[in-house]
């Protein structure tokens, strides 16, 4: 049936039956997750735009050509301001808000990032539209599934609104195939300091502090090993460290318990409010496994958990359990995982 | 200045186990409630503020059935001022939505002159993450989402956010809409005279169909089911059995 209504739509005219991503990026390249999100927006089957907004982002435009193919991304919009330098959900909003306007979008996507829950609900409301956030399903271009109660419910909504505000996870789609890109020539750039309002009041950027890591990003690492607080300290996050040097292509989490015990930054949590994860193999250690916990990892392929407790409720959900002290097994692991990789 | 703080009251899933209804229709709510954890972050960040002389006033607002006068009991308890309630049944996991608890906050925030308003970050019942951003758009105010310490002068605040990478600071002059993450502050326990006094403050009660709010948001929830369960996990008695299978069986490395 829905490919019907879609064979329909083509008879219209495509800028009518749209689809608006809003790209999240580094200043030079798209976020991993994007390639996912575009993935799970051309699920809708309409033509895609792609919005970059920012500071001197033509190295992300350049990016964007070099990896996305136009079958994916029909035009990139630029809205390049010092005015939106850092992205600021007030800025940035009045500039989706505009476009939406011009150009009548039926969807606009964001990832559910924290940029992305920071900006996507500003612009609904100024629709008067109630936006659907981590979606983790497409079951028709009106019909969504998205986990509530810390993933122990699944919702299936439907949406009616002119436009859809949309945050997908990025966890729960594949990415597009980067290698097939093949030049987007429709860029239009839009005069973003026209379209931004009371300039004086603003929300001002005053400082970042980012957390250094030579580690892969935790949403899309292949490997994530996590800590709790059976790990007692933030020294002893150095043996999970020698772990995920061993194992490769791993990022480093974190229980809201460890995190609050100050053993790791607060940009390591894995769980409802903090990150989600679904990497091929995820280590738990020293993590009894909180349904918060849970919500952030249970999509994991292969989830591994090392902890004393045999009762500790992270053995119901994991593929393979180690029952016993953390602080002999992860380094005998550690150094197994190097013996077998030889 | 006067303070607005929202207020939800949720399932308590720390303890209660979360039932899915047979029939689609929702959740089995008849279990414990609490505070939402982050809504008591915002009241306890409010109450602090107002130690500190920046606010003169915290108001503790919450939307839903009767029982919702709880909560806001315990916020009164806690250190609000006065309390105002807005009944409704709509059920608040499924029909009474972010969109009409923002348009909601947003009539009251012109009937009464806040210059700040104080959220949890999300409810940790429908997960939406969406109350004060709506908020703030609806009011053209400026926003600070996922705060993780506010300061306050004057009229500029300076919030600490926690972001995807690490942490960020803005500033902007009040009003404007703050929600509160995890790491902001650690709620106090009412004391028992204060739930006494909490009981003699003032709590206004207003019924959600006086306000004229349109209730139709664009979403509809159509049903809610159970996750797909991951299958029971084997527990091994060897690191040597775990590499076998991760590099056998699960075929990683």
């Amino acid at each position: 049936m829905f490919a019907k209504t879609f064979k329909q739509f083509s008879c219209f005219n495509k800028n009518n039956f749209s689809t608006l991503v809003v790209a999240e990026h580094n200043g030079e390249k798209l976020s991993k997750s994007m390639y996912k999100i575009l993935n799970a927006a051309s699920k809708f089957k309409e033509e895609t735009h792609l919005l970059v907004t920012g500071e001197n982002v033509s190295k992300v435009v350049e990016n964007i050509k070099a990896t996305v193919p136009k079958e994916v991304v029909s035009k990139i919009i630029v809205a390049d301001s010092a005015l939106l330098k850092h992205n600021q959900a007030q800025a940035v909003s009045q500039v989706i808000s505009n476009l939406i306007n011009q150009n009548k979008y039926k969807q606009v996507v964001v990832d559910s990032s924290s940029s992305g829950k920071d900006i996507l609900p500003r612009v609904a409301a100024k629709f008067n539209t109630q936006p659907a956030t981590d979606v983790t399903n497409i079951i028709s271009n009106d019909t969504f599934q998205r986990p509530v109660y810390a993933g122990n419910a699944i919702s299936t909504i439907k949406l009616t609104s002119a436009t859809k505000f949309l945050s997908f996870r990025a966890t729960s789609f594949d990415a597009i195939n980067s290698e097939q890109a093949n030049n987007i020539s429709d860029v239009q750039k839009v005069d973003a300091d026209s379209l931004i309002a009371k300039k004086d009041n603003l929300v001002k950027h005053i400082k970042d502090e980012i957390a250094k890591s030579e580690r892969p990003e935790l949403t899309s690492a292949r490997f994530v090993v996590s800590g709790g607080r059976g790990l007692k300290s933030k020294d002893n996050f150095s043996i999970l460290e020698n772990l995920a040097g061993v194992l490769g292509e791993t990022a480093i989490g974190a229980s809201r318990a460890a995190v609050d015990a100050g053993y790791a930054p607060n940009d390591l949590q894995v769980g409802q409010t903090g990150k989600v994860v679904a990497p091929e193999l995820y280590i738990a250690v020293g993590i009894s496994g909180a349904i918060q916990h849970l919500a952030g990892m249970k999509d994991s392929k292969v989830i591994v958990a090392i902890n004393q407790d045999p009762e500790a409720p992270i053995f119901q959900i994991s593929t393979y359990g180690l029952v016993g002290d953390l602080f002999k097994i992860v380094p005998e692991l550690t150094e197994k995982v190097k013996a077998a990789k030889q | 200045m006067r303070a607005l703080v929202g207020v939800k009251r949720v399932l308590d899933y720390t303890t209660t186990k979360i039932r899915v209804k047979p029939d689609g229709s929702g959740i089995d709510l008849s279990g414990k409630q609490i505070i939402n954890p982050f809504c008591e972050i915002a009241i306890e960040e409010a109450i602090k503020l107002k130690e500190k002389n920046i606010i003169k006033e915290v108001v503790a607002l919450s939307i839903g059935p009767k029982t919702f006068q709880e909560t806001l009991r315990h916020s009164l308890a806690m250190g609000a001022d006065k309390a105002i309630h807005i009944s409704t049944d709509l059920s608040p996991d499924q029909k009474l939505q972010p969109l009409i608890v923002a348009k909601i906050l947003q009539k009251i925030i012109e009937r009464d002159n806040f210059e700040l308003v104080l959220l949890g970050k999300q409810s940790v019942d429908d997960d939406f993450n969406q109350t004060g951003q709506l908020l703030a758009g609806l009011l053209d105010w400026p926003q600070a989402t996922f705060a993780s310490q506010i300061t306050i002068k004057d009229k500029d605040v300076e919030v600490t956010r926690e972001i995807d990478a690490g942490l960020q600071t803005i500033g902007f002059k009040l009003p404007g809409v703050i929600t509160c993450d995890l790491r902001l502050n650690t709620p106090r326990y009412a004391k028992i005279p204060d739930i006494m006094k909490a009981k003699k403050k003032p709590l206004e009660e207003l019924q959600l169909n006086s306000l004229g709010i349109d209730l139709n948001t664009g979403l509809e929830v159509i049903k809610t089911e159970a996750p797909q369960q991951r299958k029971g996990g084997q527990v091994l008695s060897s690191v040597d059995e775990l590499v076998n299978k991760l590099r056998n069986e699960a075929k990683l490395f």
